[in-house]
């Protein structure tokens, strides 16, 4: 009899779960947020944007959450063949004609992101033929499990200026931070800006790397506070200047009166002094 | 008892300490030769480049067939290069010491542009012939320096991380045999720059930028005002104004101010009051506004400028900021070097910066001639393999520092976006581009 009873609990229990847990993954019709969205966006209506756009056959990139220009064309594209306005912005009557034309499977999408696969989101193709669970996917993602909670599904790219890898911010912003950790912003941003007015310098290396590691150019790379792990403010006064801010005024040098020792860059024309530094040519 | 303890002690601590110091020395040492042993490197290296340099040049002067003549110098461009990496890796950056490097860089340059010319139709002209016979002479003066500086290195062992020390601990470095030796290098170089090389490389100089600014000197107290007016209308009395030193391209005049958790700067000219740099600061909370929303309030602000239309050619977003980049449009031709560039912060639309300067320097009442060859004739010029998306006039400055009229022609092969510009009189393809401006996150534990 207690037999059977626990049968009966069991098997009414998974069945509440089961159709429960399906139901939950399957969420067909999801709507964008009602911003409009332009190139250069990122985040999770441009992934609900080209996983639409890729059902339908128009954007083969990858589903990365960023508008780039592969997803930019397939707008387009996608806009002269539906006879709306040409113009690359996803505006509402974008957006209705693809929520009519396509369906969009968010738990699926999100979880291949989540789990770092390989995948594609064609329509009328089975979704288990698109997701590329390669060893390094598998790997990957019992890795990323237990980072679920910490990190959500976030766009799997990002925008960089371009001619600089993510890389080079880094090292910027370690450089940044070891020089100029106490300085106002704008004393970052300008020692930032000069790491780039000497790279496209004759009179010094054509790299990133070069001019931070010319021996004794940088007293932080001497005394090996490069290697403290910048913070976000190093981070950003370095994409500032990258992206074309210079407070320095084109300095190609900078000192600190109070501690330097040389007396030659004394010598050299001053600019403007930030905070603590003063910059010169 | 007790005593025979201490001393057991006291001894085993003493030999531990011992030993303990002789490991960490000579680790110390092993680092240091090292160290020592990559200036080596670099230092015998750039010797044996400028040596190597001195041949090629020579060699380049008694050729004849214009054939053998352009890998000759395509050579040299590459001997420069190398140099150039050597002489980066040195420990003298602080000593004047850059005039070699530039020096360098001129070389290569000149070799590159005539490299790439076709000497068949525009040989060698007599000036240039001249300038590669000076180079010869001064890359010889050079590398006989060079030469007896290594003599003397080889011959008294003497050691880079020596330099290295003397310069980092005092400013008179005395009698030091590689010091002085460079420094006669430095001045041969310092003597070639005087005769000038002519070929008008990048580094224009300061008289050459912003000459193109209008308006009329501004005084402290208009700076104020305008500064104000930049600065979201903060109170005049917390701007802190100050003036650029002589070293500046264009005398500017700086008003900055600290509000809380908010500052600003301004570098504002002083001829005619125009802003080069705005910045703000703040922390920025969670993102509300799309980019697209962001776009339009850059838009609006660019509209305070007195400046003539500007176009929204490129957005993108960084987590919680918005860059912008705009550039004069006028009779439906962009002119790219007239940019400049707003961030606008996405929690609440506040514009965060705002970047003018190669606006201000470039901009002017330019004189373009209307192109001379038609759009299809451009078109036919793109590799039939890239499939023309969007196409439209455009100026640009190209690799010699010229502003020329191309056709602008966005192009897609594979999945990836080209730009390509045809030069519209000529047809010459001045530039080719890969749009890549997004790049997949690494495997980062944020």
């Amino acid at each position: 009899m207690i037999w059977k009873k626990t049968v009966i609990i069991v098997l009414g229990f998974s069945m509440m779960v089961m159709p429960l847990s399906e139901w939950t993954n399957v969420k067909p019709v999801h709507a964008f947020s009602n911003q409009v969205i332009q190139q250069g966006a990122t985040g999770d209506d441009v992934i609900e944007l080209q996983s639409r756009l890729q059902y339908l056959g128009f954007y083969n990139g990858e589903i990365d959450g960023v508008f780039g220009w592969g997803t930019y064309w397939a707008v387009r594209n996608f806009q002269s063949e539906f006879g709306l306005e040409i113009d690359g912005l996803v505006g509402q009557a974008v957006k209705d004609k693809l929520n009519k034309a396509s369906n969009y499977d968010e738990g699926f999408v999100k979880e291949q992101i989540r789990q770092g696969n390989d995948f594609t989101y064609y329509g009328g193709v089975p979704k288990e033929q698109q997701s590329d669970q390669g060893q390094q996917g598998q790997q990957q993602g019992q890795q990323q499990e237990n980072e679920v909670t910490e990190q959500p599904d976030e766009p799997t790219a990002v925008n960089v200026p371009s001619g600089y890898s993510q890389n080079d911010i880094q090292l910027m912003a370690n450089a940044v931070y070891g020089e100029a950790r106490g300085e106002p912003y704008v004393g970052q941003v300008a020692v930032a800006a000069v790491i780039i007015n000497r790279v496209s310098s004759p009179s010094f290396p054509n790299s990133v790397s070069g001019v931070i590691f010319e021996p004794r150019a940088f007293t932080a790379v001497s005394d090996g506070q490069i290697w403290l792990t910048p913070n976000e403010t190093a981070k950003e006064a370095v994409l500032d200047a990258l992206n074309g801010w210079d407070p320095s005024g084109q300095a190609i040098y900078y000192f600190n009166p109070n501690t330097a020792t040389s007396s030659w860059i004394w010598t050299r024309p001053q600019i403007k002094q930030i905070g603590k530094h003063v910059f010169c040519k | 008892m007790i005593r025979t303890i201490i001393i057991a002690l006291l001894s085993i601590t003493t030999i531990g300490a011992g030993v303990w110091g002789y490991k960490e020395n000579q680790d110390k040492n092993a680092v240091l030769i090292q160290a020592e042993n990559s200036y080596q490197r670099a230092f015998h290296e750039l010797t044996y480049n400028m040596e190597l340099l001195h041949d090629k040049i020579g060699a380049s002067l008694a050729m004849n067939s214009r054939q053998q003549l352009s890998p000759q110098l395509a050579e040299i461009w590459k001997v420069t290069s190398e140099a150039n990496s050597d002489v980066g890796q040195l420990p003298l950056t602080l000593m004047p010491f850059n005039k070699t490097e530039e020096f360098l860089s001129q070389i290569g340059d000149f070799a590159y542009r005539t490299a790439v010319r076709d000497l068949e139709k525009k040989p060698l002209s007599e000036d240039e012939v001249k300038k590669l016979e000076e180079l010869h002479e001064y890359s010889r003066e050079i590398k006989n320096e060079l030469r007896k500086v290594q003599n003397v290195v080889l011959k008294d062992n003497l050691r880079w991380m020596d330099v290295q020390l003397a310069l980092a601990t005092n400013d008179e470095v005395g009698d030091n045999t590689i010091v002085n030796g460079f420094k006669t290098v430095e001045k041969t170089v310092d003597g070639f720059e005087t005769t000038e090389l002519g070929t008008g490389t990048g580094s224009s100089g300061p008289d050459k930028q912003y000459k193109f600014i209008t308006g009329n000197e501004i005084s402290e107290k208009q700076a104020k005002k305008i500064a104000s007016r930049w600065l979201e209308d903060v109170d005049q009395s917390k701007l802190t104004m100050t003036s650029s030193g002589k070293g500046a391209d264009v005398p500017t005049i700086t008003g900055s101010f600290q509000d809380g958790e908010k500052n600003g700067y301004i570098d504002l000219t002083k001829k005619g009051g125009h802003p080069l740099t705005v910045m703000i600061s703040r922390p920025v909370k969670e993102s509300k506004i799309s980019l697209h929303e962001a776009s339009n309030e850059a838009k609006k602000y660019v509209k305070q400028l007195d400046v003539e239309s500007l176009e929204l050619v490129e957005s993108s977003q960084y987590e919680k900021i918005g860059i912008f980049r705009f550039v004069h449009t006028k009779d439906d031709i962009r002119y790219y070097p007239d940019a400049m560039v707003v961030k606008v912060a996405l929690d609440n639309g506040e514009v965060l910066g705002l970047s003018a300067r190669e606006y201000f320097n470039f901009h002017n009442k330019r004189a373009i001639n209307p192109p001379t060859l038609s759009e299809e004739e451009a078109r036919s010029r793109v590799n039939p393999q890239l499939e023309i998306q969007e196409h439209r006039l455009a100026v640009i400055e190209n690799d010699i520092k010229e502003e020329v009229l191309c056709y602008e022609f966005l192009t897609t092969m594979e999945g990836t976006t080209y730009r390509i510009f045809i030069n519209a009189t000529n047809g010459n393809e001045e530039k080719v581009e890969t749009m890549k401006k997004s790049e997949t996150k690494f495997n980062e534990e944020v």
